[in-house]
């Protein structure tokens, strides 16, 4: 040990590497903070000559243009401010419907790829690699440019039950109209979920003690589905559906999905599934088949064996990539300034910088408004993983 | 002592191998199976004769447009405009120089193998892309290009390699960094590749086109070109980074005890011992990175570049061929499938070499 000192004191001050390190770091500080001045002082000295305005004062100024499809109301004398919020409940739409659809294709194709059956299995690795090597871009303009802007126009538009109509314009369905009675609907709903959170655990203590299974799932489908339809028809059925009818041109009332939601939704749900169904293929395959087996010899039903057995142990591995897709498809959603959706990025920092020219103040707030989510989703992310990792001494 | 009469010898139980055996045991075990199988088939019945009609039977391959009469795909689109989707607007009488490079791509993978000088490789690594960028860009003599006459595949080329091969020590000295003792340094790295790698590409696109030329005097002028290059870059190196930092884990403790006690120092220790194992492990991430960043090339149309599929929008608008879209995103959809499928089975196969060594 004194030898060791002796021989670091011997050594001139440079090549002793924990002085060493304290130089590189201030070297490596100092030429960021010399780069950032530079860049910064060229950047003041460019804004004062192009004569271009700063501050987030922008944000309450009059947007004066109009949105295609908006979640909160808005008209075009509304702010700047109130575009930004838009473009992030579009972007949070979308990218929740994807998630949404994805992860269920995703979860069936996963299951399907290992099916003993010969053509399913096959099926299913044809749709894996069939969409996982073309770039999402180009399948978010495969399906706007050439599958939607193939259907016929609104008066020939394909329908269904006179109730769903899909045509160049968009999908047109039903929409509910609630009146003040269905609050009792939603009520009754509540309390249903209730009753099945109860009836579930009542059913597990039982199984516990008596060893008696209670069939769980189709009794509280049943709970769900009966008490709040029962009700609505008491309570004299409180809501009425409003159905989109030809006038003149086009379709007006129910619900519209324009073509450029439905192009995303589709991308959106269909790249990211190949991914999730490989998340959930390599989850199921990590689960050693002597768990199976074990569970085969005790007589299990295979159901249960998915159930209690494999799922548990899957879901360890399959959580953390999916939820890497789930980012991936948030950023993702951003590609649908290329056909114009009005998520965050065409409506901000697509138009909205167009007609500012605050390009800095801009273009970090969306980025900071993704980087906001990709954060959240890791907190999550993290959460989930350290519940759901096999407790060990 | 019980008789017991001898039963008669039953005939081998039919189909036991074969391909009705076979039939039996994959499509029709169950009865949930064979309706499973059954839909399929249907779906199948539904989907791939017509495209197989449409695609090659029913289509029209050579002639002008005029004599399009059938209505399957009408491919003489994709042949009258090949060269714009191969080159954009690059001279037509200098297509021999991105050709040279295909060339001498091709021609230095195969040489690369047979030469073990190591000398004689680096150079070729070195000199690859100085003489790529003279011949594409021209200079030395040779009549120069600019960038904006560039597009087609060749644009998708440049914008992939140069973000794969800039990408690749920057990563590495992320990679490094996030893995160091020194707190400033992996601070550093962190945030650059947390922040990266939590925004979308288009927007450090959008940044690197709208904000970069503010930063430098009024003199600098960035190319579009250029400044794509740069935000692909800076995007790809936070990726690999994080692909390259997985192998770095992976590598055990006393492989860098190991080189300590040898007295190596910290470049020797990571360029001779280190790096060389974590990059071997890698290997099949790094071209699964590759192969996203292929993907990703596609969004510089957004920022107004003229790449492979921005191309199908630029020749369905010539007022001769309108309305060719579905042949025009056809074409270019196999185009990208066939380079990533490749790319991807590339990958696994790598892979699965590298899991036969551990089992």
């Amino acid at each position: 040990m004194k030898e060791h000192k002796k021989t670091v004191k011997g050594v001139a001050f440079y090549n002793n590497p924990k002085i060493r390190a304290i130089i590189y770091q201030i070297l490596a500080l100092a030429a960021i903070f010399l780069f950032t001045y530079y860049v910064l002082h060229n950047m003041f000295i460019n804004i004062e000559k192009r004569g271009i305005n700063t501050g987030f004062d922008f944000l309450g100024n009059e947007a004066g243009f109009g949105i295609i499809s908006t979640l909160i109301p808005y008209t075009e004398s509304d702010t700047y401010g109130r575009v930004f919020i838009i473009g992030i409940l579009n972007t949070l739409l979308v990218s929740g419907i994807g998630i949404f659809f994805s992860t269920i294709i995703g979860l069936l194709v996963g299951i399907g790829r290992l099916s003993k059956n010969f053509m399913i299995s096959k099926l299913c690795l044809v749709y894996v690699e069939t969409f996982r090597n073309i770039p999402i871009l180009l399948q978010i303009l495969f399906w706007y440019n050439v599958v939607l802007a193939a259907l016929p126009g609104p008066r020939q538009s394909m329908s269904y039950m006179d109730a769903f109509f899909l045509n160049n314009r968009g999908l047109y369905i039903p929409r509910p109209i609630l009146e003040s009675g269905f609050m009792s609907v939603i009520i009754a709903f509540l309390i249903a979920i209730a009753a099945v959170v109860y009836l579930a655990k009542w059913a597990k203590k039982k199984h516990d003690e008596t060893g008696e299974e209670f069939p769980v799932f189709w009794t509280s489908l049943v709970i769900l589905i009966a008490s709040p339809v029962l009700v609505y028809f008491v309570s004299g059925s409180p809501a009425t559906l409003e159905y989109a009818q030809l006038k003149g041109f086009n379709f007006v009332g129910g619900w519209t999905f324009t073509p450029e939601l439905l192009a995303l939704s589709f991308a959106l749900s269909i790249y990211p599934a190949t991914y999730i169904a490989e998340a959930v293929r390599a989850g199921i395959e990590a689960v050693p088949k002597g768990q199976k087996e074990a569970a085969n010899s005790l007589g299990l039903k295979n159901h249960i064996i998915l159930r209690k057995v494999v799922l548990p142990q899957a879901l360890r591995v399959i959580i953390p990539p999916v939820i890497n897709q789930y980012l991936n498809l948030m950023k993702n959603s951003s590609l649908a300034t290329a056909i114009g959706y009005p998520e965050l990025v065409t409506l901000f920092a697509g138009t909205a910088l167009n007609q500012v020219g605050q390009a800095i103040e801009i273009i970090l707030m969306t980025m900071a408004v993704y980087l906001t989510i990709s954060i959240l989703i890791s907190i999550v992310m993290n959460f989930i993983n350290a519940k759901i990792q096999i407790k060990e001494r | 002592m019980a008789i017991y009469e001898k039963l008669e010898t039953r005939p081998a139980p039919l189909g036991v191998s074969g391909p009705v055996k076979w039939i039996k045991e994959n499509l029709f075990p169950s009865p949930v199976s064979s309706i499973l199988t059954i839909l399929s088939l249907v779906l199948l019945y539904y989907i791939v004769p017509p495209l197989l009609n449409w695609m090659i039977f029913d289509a029209t391959w050579t002639g002008t447009k005029e004599e399009i009469t059938k209505h399957g795909a009408r491919w003489i689109f994709i042949y009258e405009k090949f060269n714009q989707f191969m080159y954009g607007f690059y001279p037509e009488n200098l297509y021999w120089r991105p050709n040279l490079i295909l060339g001498l791509f091709v021609a230095s993978i195969v040489l690369f193998k047979k030469i073990k000088h190591i000398k004689v490789r680096a150079s070729i690594l070195i000199l690859f892309p100085i003489v790529s960028f003279i011949l594409i860009h021209g200079g030395l003599g040779l009549e120069v290009v600019p960038t904006t006459k560039w597009g087609g595949l060749m644009l998708t080329m440049v914008v992939a390699s140069v973000g794969i091969v800039v990408s690749f020590p920057i990563g590495i000295i992320f990679a490094l960094g996030r893995q160091s003792n020194m707190p400033i340094i992996k601070t550093i790295s962190v945030l650059y590749i947390e922040f990266i790698r939590g925004v979308p590409l288009i927007t450090l696109l959008f940044m690197s086109s709208v904000i970069l030329p503010l930063f430098f005097p009024e003199g600098v002028t960035f190319d579009k070109l250029l400044r794509a290059l740069i935000g692909v870059t800076l995007f790809q190196a936070a990726y690999l980074a994080e692909v390259v930092r997985g192998g770095l884990q992976a590598i055990p403790k006393g492989q860098y005890e190991a080189a300590d006690s040898v007295g190596l120092s910290y470049w020797q220790a990571m360029g001779l011992v280190i790096l060389p194992q974590a990059l071997k492990i890698s290997i099949p991430n790094i071209v699964g990175s590759f192969v996203a960043l292929f993907k990703d090339t596609t969004l510089v149309l957004i920022i107004g570049l003229f790449d492979v599929l921005a191309m199908v929008t630029l020749t369905t608008s010539d007022p001769h061929w309108l309305g060719f879209e579905t042949e025009g995103y056809v074409f270019v959809t196999m185009i990208y499938w066939i380079i990533c499928f490749t790319m991807s089975k590339y990958a696994q196969s790598v892979e699965n070499r590298f899991n036969t060594d551990h089992k």
